[in-house]
């Protein structure tokens, strides 16, 4: 590369075209698909004429529903790039044995394994749980929205920014090489001098805003805005475990962020914080992270433990069995998460005390949560149970979760830690807790609150197809790599000298392909759903005989939810309500105070995404005027204090008459 | 808890609250949820100087470079300017919106002159030898002390738009709300502060 003349370095940073992968027939390959892709899109847009519609009622949109449905959007697109690098990574492992080589230089893979990690915990799983509690809890417990409706818009379009910066260092630069924590000092300056970690740190740091916020803002949320008379021990499990979420949310992200920041330090001003010379401690780094990365792997587990809990109850025809201690259990596992963050490094050597404590700690958690899944097949047990999709999940994830969890006591054990550290055991294990739990959970939650959202249910041969697929085929794919690891093969290798463990990889591989179609089936269930959302339709608004209040209102439910709050008199509120003979209001509406549509939040977050992009290619007068811009445009937004409206009584009443129409002439219809 | 959700009085067959419901506002909540995640970025600054604040690598340490009588003064300044918010508060309550505007200037003047003399100190031992770079024992004496610095910068960006908004708006009830949420703030750094002062300076120079 010749010498670049001043000005182009001012301009320009480190940012070349040599950075465009242009030589690179995979990522061409990808840009090509991405980009064609992309441009039908956006072209079907336009034509529709909806971009009016799209981003008035949508990207400026503060209604939590609305966000809700954006966040999981957003976690279905990355699914699938998530999932095309776990394909290419089981695809290079069942090829690369002896003197094949592969198709993927360690280079490239390196950056598969990382950008693996990261996108499906940060940009999956995280919009995946957001978007649930997002749309799910102000239904749950009655209210019109969360406590600070523009923050929701600002955090969803946060992380929508950090997704971004991660999808771009696809096509422009390269990602890290460093595994998804990034452990200095190979996330150091010194080993990783180009520009894939300042990606990864600029990625997480503007998402974790987005994160934050959102844990602060769904907390006061439930403390604040609940229905009356829905005490803390009248809410709904599901509203329970996002509460603990949120809490662990508030109380493990800043250090993320602390420590994230005391990285970028050492990589842009030269600090020694994690260095090898100067007094630098680089176990500190693996520490601070991991009191985030514990708590963080509770923050995305919970609340589908929530929403297992609303299933099961719902499909066994029956109360929740034993709530009091289902939220006990809840609460004692975010206490307990914060106290074992040492297992993930028990071959740090912090001597026998230390391990022992944080493995003891470690083991303790498998009883609450042993406690959750007794709960769970003691309401089960004579249930009317009704085998609908969101049930199958529910029932795979118990069978999966379970095995998950006890090789999870296993590795706690400190002396079989030191066999099985960074092995492909670990790996197993923790897809096997994730996929079983969250992911199973997430597929729960989709197919449960679809008809909610939509105003019809998802087709049910294609929901059985896609859960099957990935039951099935998480098995094929993961039973391989806990034999693998008991054998000793470790993690995050590109390349394999003993032939005898090709067919292994070879089968996880055909599982991997079996996930595949499970993914692809749900795409076809939503797509064959919406083509037949007429014969889907359901009005009633509680298709499930549900038993909370989110089923109180219509599907899809008004901008307000609830013409008028319900007043809550059992855990169950709304089979309560049901069971008591209530009545519908069908007059009297007042007038329904609600927060003001803006934009403020989609351009802050482009500014603040401008701002990352700059930093990772040291476009320094780019990276001061973004972070000028970005104090200046907070500022200007503070001036706006016309941030409500009303929707009048008539139009409420309009909307509600409509629902009772509908209502009656079903009841016309059924008798 | 939600001052509605504690009443149960309603009897037990209504089943819809028939007004407008009005739940409480959550932004004093809310914005301390905030203030105690920030405590926590903090506290990893603390935790980080607790665990290599010795490692000098045969550079200047606390006893070569603190200078307790700057400091003492810097403290001053950030204690005093505690207590002037406290009393722009107080005349908040009073509904005297030009003695709060009053006493929030001289908070600010008193934040400017903390920020000040931390620049200077900064300054003074990077001209030493003694920057961020020089020691992991500096690394994070910056960064905790600068990390403090830098939230005092912005309280003042924030305390002079305020003073803006309250000449523009009036002591409005937003304005208030964010006042109370600005004193918040300024009263949580000084906590910070007096963390700082004692942790780095006095244990430094004792050690």
């Amino acid at each position: 590369m010749q010498e670049r003349s001043e000005l182009m370095q001012t301009l320009f940073g480190r940012l070349t075209l040599e950075a465009i992968p242009y030589h690179d027939p995979i990522l061409v390959g990808t840009f090509m698909a991405t980009a064609i892709l992309g441009m039908s899109l956006l072209a079907y847009i336009t034509r529709k004429r909806a971009w009016g519609t799209l981003w008035n009622d949508w990207f400026c949109s503060i209604d939590h529903k609305k966000i809700g449905v954006m966040y999981m959007i957003l976690g279905i697109v990355m699914l699938l790039r998530g999932f095309a690098d776990a394909i290419m990574m089981r695809a290079q492992q069942a090829f690369a044995f002896g003197d094949s080589m592969g198709y993927l230089p360690p280079h490239h893979y390196d950056q598969i394994f990382t950008a693996h990690g990261v996108i499906m915990i940060f940009f999956v799983a995280m919009p995946f749980v957001t978007g649930l509690m997002n749309y799910v809890v102000p239904l749950q417990i009655g209210a019109r929205d969360v406590a600070f409706p523009f923050l929701n818009n600002f955090s969803f379009w946060m992380t929508t920014a950090g997704a971004v910066l991660v999808m771009m260092s696809l096509f422009v630069g390269e990602f890290a090489q460093t595994g998804w924590l990034a452990y200095p000092p190979l996330s150091g300056i010194d080993y990783s001098p180009t520009v894939g970690v300042d990606y990864y740190i600029w990625a997480l740091q503007i998402a974790g805003v987005g994160t934050l916020l959102s844990g602060v803002n769904l907390l006061v949320t439930i403390v604040k805005m609940r229905a009356p008379g829905m005490t803390l021990m009248k809410m709904p499990v599901f509203t329970w475990t996002a509460l603990c979420t949120n809490v662990l949310i508030v109380a493990a992200f800043p250090v993320l962020t602390a420590v994230l920041g005391l990285l970028s330090l050492d990589r842009y001003v030269g600090t020694n914080f994690f260095t090898n010379d100067f007094g630098g401690n680089a176990m500190m780094y693996v520490n601070l992270i991991w009191i985030w990365g514990h708590p963080e792997v509770y923050i995305l587990i919970l609340p589908l433990f929530g929403v297992f809990s609303e299933v099961v109850s719902t499909f066994s025809g029956k109360r929740l069995f034993g709530y009091t201690s289902m939220v006990y259990a809840t609460v004692v596992i975010t206490i307990l998460s914060y106290l074992v963050w040492l297992h993930h490094f028990f071959t740090m050597g912090s001597g026998a005390s230390v391990n022992s404590f944080f493995g003891i700690t470690t083991m303790i958690i498998s009883i609450p949560t042993g406690a959750k899944m007794f709960n769970w097949l003691f309401t089960m047990y004579r249930g009317r149970i009704k085998f609908d999709v969101p049930m199958l999940w529910t029932m795979g994830f118990m069978f999966t979760f379970v095995i998950g969890g006890m090789t999870g006591v296993l590795l706690a054990v400190p002396p079989a830690d030191f066999v099985l550290h960074n092995s492909l055991f670990l790996i197993a294990h923790f897809h096997n807790v994730i996929i079983g739990g969250v992911v199973f959970g997430v597929f729960a939650g989709i197919n449960y609150w679809f008809p909610k959202v939509a105003g019809f249910k998802l087709d049910e041969y294609w929901g059985k197809v896609s859960f099957w697929f990935w039951l099935v085929g998480f098995w094929v794919a993961f039973a391989p790599l806990y034999v693998l690891g008991l054998m000793g093969v470790t993690r995050r290798v590109s390349h394999f000298e003993d032939m005898t463990l090709q067919i292994w990889f070879q089968i996880a591989a055909v599982g991997a392909v079996l996930i595949g179609v499970g993914i692809l089936a749900f795409l076809v269930q939503i797509f064959v759903s919406i083509r037949r959302r007429d014969s889907l339709r359901d009005e009633t608004g509680d298709p499930w005989n549900g038993r909370t209040p989110e089923w109180a209102t219509s599907s899809p439910p008004p901008a307000y939810n609830f013409a008028f709050t319900p007043r809550v008199h059992d855990q169950d509120a709304w089979y309560d309500m049901k069971r008591r003979g209530h009545q519908r209001p069908t007059s009297g509406f007042v007038d329904i105070h609600m927060p003001r549509n803006t934009a403020a939040g989609i351009v802050l977050a482009g500014i603040s995404m401008l701002c990352g992009f700059a930093l990772i290619w040291h476009i320094w007068w780019l990276a001061a005027a973004s972070f000028f811009g970005l104090i200046a445009a907070s500022i200007i937004h503070t001036f706006n204090y016309d941030r409500d409206y009303h929707i009048h009584a008539d139009e409420v009443s309009s909307v509600e008459d409509q629902r009772t129409r509908k209502l009656s002439a079903l009841q016309k219809a059924g008798a | 808890m939600s001052a509605h959700a504690a009443e149960t009085t309603f009897p037990p067959d209504s089943f819809y609250d028939t007004g407008e419901h009005h739940p409480q506002n959550g932004t004093m909540l809310g914005f301390w949820l905030y203030l105690m995640s920030d405590c926590l970025i903090f506290a990893v600054l603390f935790a980080m100087y607790g665990v290599v604040g010795a490692n000098y690598a045969a550079g200047p340490g606390p006893k070569d470079l603190f200078d307790l009588g700057l400091v003492a003064v810097n403290t001053a300044m950030l204690l005093l300017s505690s207590i002037t918010y406290g009393f722009a508060m107080l005349e908040m309550a009073r509904g005297r919106q030009n003695a709060v505007l009053g006493w929030l200037a001289i908070t600010g003047l008193f934040g400017l002159a903390f920020v000040g003399l931390e620049i200077y100190e900064f300054a003074h031992f990077i001209h030493e030898g003694a920057g961020p770079q020089r020691s992991a024992f500096l690394s994070a004496f910056f960064a905790l002390v600068g990390t403090h610095g830098l939230h005092v910068s912005f309280g003042i960006v924030w305390l002079v738009v305020l003073m803006v908004q309250v000449r523009k708006m009036g002591l409005t009830e937003p304005n208030r709300r964010r006042l109370a949420c600005l004193s918040l703030f300024w009263h949580f750094l000084d906590v910070i502060w007096i963390g700082v002062f004692t942790f780095v300076y006095l244990m430094g120079v004792l050690r």
